[in-house]
């Protein structure tokens, strides 16, 4: 999730850039930061984000506890939630109120009102004879819920072992063990890794630690190898053994660059899991204590 | 005739027109003068003193930054930041410029854009003429794609959703007029696209608002139609397709990247984004969800729809069909088709009659997709596996949420015949969140972990949707920014490491490149003092090359 950041001359607006990165990509894709910021993003220690970076794009709303919980009685006592839904979300009988236009553009039950007292013709909604500041109070409990999709109060899902661990121990054996041991590296790797869905993106792609060599052969000279930095089609970018960078100018198939993936057999397989074969793995590495 | 010499001629009609209803702006092939560079979609410049021989050539004619917020826009001849907007001026105030659309250029002056921001600039040297800061009340400042011009006149849209006029002259503003709700969460990025007197603008949401295409009155900014891209009342067409009319009025589809145009039938065709809630289908139904995630064309005139046609029915995977179509003319089957054509979110390349909306040719462009059957249906359309969608304990999708394409502008190029886009062919797990799939909204209920991934410029033959030629970008991660193709035969495109690069369109060889600070859109071509400019802009940076 790298996209080069604009120019940035201090510390500060390095880390600018990167968050200005982050979210121009992940926004543009039209994803929230929250669903979509990686494990190892929310890892790698940006710093702190810029003030702008913080600024939500449609605050939520300020609302009095008191006339809150008022309305939530009042919103219960006369069945809204039969309907629209204890969370307003709705349901078979009633549309969500949280997304509702009318609620959204509503300040203190002016607009919802004109729907409570006169009903919805042709709709389940009828209307209900409530005083004005009955339907206010409804209005602040209404209003007292995030308007966001990606709402992280909502329910969380239960665990994300599903799979079956003898199956993923014979899944493993054919197509891991020939490179990984379970007695071996990964032995206490559910210790390491308590959290399953770490674990599983881990072991999926386990980037931490996979360095990539390169070896480079020169049209004259010996071959020199180190650790990729960078490639693309016009330089590659190494570091020596001894720890220091240099770089290569390639033109076409010259020089001949060869990149020693150590992740090639996790990349191989990725088109050719099933799912079932994933959550099988997981569930038998999450033994692995 | 070639279908170049086909599209070109088709203009001199429509300045013709456009000058007979009082717009001042010649579209002349020097110029840059919309979104496009012209209303085909096509990125193709006639332009040819910059080709193939002379490419090595090529070298920084200037280079130049421009500052956002409420300073003084950047270095050059600015009076003064002219300054606009409802808000209190310190949201998003210091927020860095990134420049992530299109750049107009007419008369020796470029128009730039960026979330709160627009600037004239001098196309000789990239000194700042004049700097417009808005002050917003917010929105989701994802980005700007660029503006629109009608003789003297700019327009652009507001992340806080408003349409701003300026006068393209001084800076200064004519008028703003909102064109969707704040309050239901629309952000207004595209840039306007103006045909004849009608400003056409879209907007986008991420919370289950209707999509919709406006246009506005160049001269007051009066709202002249709206068409929704989903069913509003009872009788709507579509309707059928959606478990009921709550569903279908918050299903989204909006239209958040500029569309084409095509002056023999005076249809804009533009795309759709995704249904909503993004991710979850229950609350809709089972139906094609209409007219999401498709190419629609709506006449200019009416607001009225002619024809659709949807690349995925019902997504679930928040992948948008919003990106520009592509209007060419092609031979297909010994018979000269007038095409409209589009590489989807989903991984998919269609074809189909821009006059008809007749489905002409489907191809898989991402190699990875794994999301869809392996056969389409009678419609050429993907058929979606639904355990495909997510997991609680993970589904394993290709593409990821970025998808196999994006906004990111394609390219045709009638001289090659070959149809050029970036591609990310992309693995996430998809984890699903929601225990309760008839509460969901927006895009909440589904977590997305990155797996890998690997970039790619690609060139489809649009007859048969085959791969004529790809690029591998070693280190690529993610979507590189858009293609140019010019009459010079060549190709202009970043890559993902900050190289902007000219290519033979018929292989991909690399023939030129220069590594910038970073390529942020896709690069532009005008023609100035008889000399052929090759611009890109990356981040706050602008980078004009030519040949001495």
């Amino acid at each position: 999730m790298r996209i080069p950041s604009p120019p940035a001359s201090t510390p500060a607006a390095h880390r600018a850039g990167r968050w200005l990165a982050a979210a121009s990509l992940l926004l543009c894709w039209h994803a929230s930061p929250a669903e979509q910021v990686s494990e190892d993003d929310a890892l790698r220690g940006d710093g702190p984000r810029p003030d702008w970076a913080l600024t939500p794009s449609y605050p939520d709303r300020t609302t009095d506890p008191a006339a809150v919980e008022r309305g939530h009685t009042l919103y219960e006592l006369n069945g809204c939630s039969f309907c629209h839904g204890k969370d307003t979300r709705g349901g078979d009988g009633g549309p969500s109120l949280l997304r509702s236009q009318v609620v959204l553009s509503d300040e203190k039950g002016e607009q919802i009102s004109k729907i409570v007292l006169n009903g919805v013709p042709n709709t389940n909604m009828v209307a209900f004879a409530l005083k004005g500041n009955e339907i206010a109070d409804i209005a602040q409990f209404l209003h007292s819920f995030k308007v966001s999709g990606a709402d992280e109060a909502r329910r969380p899902p239960p665990s994300i072992v599903t799979g079956n661990a003898a199956a993923g121990a014979r899944f493993f054996a054919a197509h891991c063990g020939g490179c990984h041991a379970a007695g071996g590296e990964l032995h206490d790797i559910a210790a390491r890794y308590p959290n399953p869905r770490k674990l599983q993106q881990r072991w999926l792609m386990p980037h931490r630690g996979a360095i990539t060599e390169v070896v480079v052969h020169p049209a004259q000279g010996a071959a020199v190898r180190g650790a990729l930095l960078s490639i693309d089609e016009f330089i590659v970018t190494l570091r020596q053994p001894d720890g220091t960078p240099r770089s290569f100018e390639r033109r076409g198939e010259l020089p001949r660059v060869d990149v020693l993936d150590p992740l090639a057999g996790h990349k191989a397989l990725l088109s050719q899991y099933r799912d079932q074969d994933i959550h099988d793995v997981t569930a038998y590495l999450v033994t692995l204590k | 005739m070639t279908a170049r010499a086909g599209r070109r001629t088709l203009l001199p009609g429509l300045v013709a027109g456009a000058a007979a209803l009082g717009c001042a702006a010649a579209l002349a092939a020097d110029d840059w003068p919309n979104y496009s560079g012209d209303y085909s979609g096509r990125r193709y410049s006639t332009l040819s003193e910059i080709k193939q021989s002379n490419v090595h050539a090529l070298t920084l004619a200037w280079t130049a930054r421009v500052s956002g917020g409420p300073g003084t826009g950047g270095s050059g001849h600015s009076p003064g930041t002219v300054m606009g907007g409802e808000g209190s001026g310190e949201l998003f105030a210091s927020m860095p410029v990134d420049i992530r659309g299109s750049i107009l250029q007419v008369d020796g002056v470029l128009y730039l854009s960026a979330p709160d921001n627009a600037w004239a600039v001098d196309a000789r040297d990239g000194r700042v003429l004049w700097h417009y800061f808005w002050k917003t009340r917010g929105g989701t400042h994802i980005g700007n794609r660029g503006m629109g011009k009608w003789g003297h006149y700019l327009y652009f849209e507001t992340p806080d959703d408003y349409l701003v006029s300026l006068d393209a002259r001084t800076g200064q503003e004519r008028w703003h007029v909102p064109i969707a709700s704040f309050e239901a969460q629309y952000f207004s990025t595209p840039a306007p696209i103006v045909v004849g007197n009608h400003v056409l603008a879209g907007t986008g949401n991420d919370l289950d608002a209707p999509g919709m295409l406006q246009s506005f009155d160049p001269e007051t900014g009066a709202l002249q139609w709206r068409f929704f891209t989903v069913p509003m009342k009872a009788g709507d067409p579509g309707l059928e397709t959606w478990k009921n009319l709550d569903a279908a009025s918050h299903g989204g589809g909006n239209a958040w990247v500029p569309g084409s145009y095509d002056p023999e039938t005076h249809l804009y065709i533009f795309g759709t984004g995704n249904p909503t809630p993004s991710y979850f289908a229950e609350r809709r139904g089972d139906g094609a969800a209409l007219f999401t995630c498709s190419m629609i064309a709506v006449n200019v005139d009416t607001g009225k729809m002619a024809w659709y046609y949807q690349t995925s029915p019902n997504d679930t995977h928040d992948w948008d069909s919003a990106q520009t179509p592509v209007l060419a003319d092609i031979r297909l089957n010994g018979r000269l088709r007038k095409v409209a054509m589009t590489a989807a979110r989903n991984g998919y390349f269609f074809v189909v009659d821009r006059t008809t909306g007749e489905h002409l040719v489907t191809a898989k462009f991402s190699s990875t997709s794994n999301w869809a059957e392996e056969q389409l249906n009678e419609h050429g359309q993907p058929v979606r596996i639904p355990a495909k969608d997510h997991d609680i304990a993970g589904a394993l999708v290709s593409s990821s949420n970025e998808g196999a394409a994006n906004w990111p502008p394609p390219s045709y190029s009638p001289d090659y015949g070959l149809f050029y886009v970036p591609v990310a062919e992309s693995w996430a797990m998809y984890y699903r969140t929601e225990t309760d799939a008839g509460g969901s909204m927006g895009l909440g209920g589904k977590e997305e972990v990155g797996v890998g991934a690997n970039a790619y410029l690609k060139a489809i033959d649009p007859k048969t949707g085959r791969i004529a030629w790809s690029v591998h970008y070693p280190q690529g991660t993610h979507l590189a920014n858009g293609v140019l193709t010019t009459a010079g035969r060549l190709l202009f495109a970043g890559d993902v490491n900050s190289n902007l690069v000219a290519r033979d369109p018929g292989s991909g060889r690399p023939l030129w490149h220069s590594h910038l600070a970073s390529v942020t859109n896709a690069p532009q071509t005008y023609l100035l003092d008889g000399h052929q400019y090759i611009l890109a802009a990356g981040g706050d940076t602008l980078y004009a090359f030519r040949l001495y």
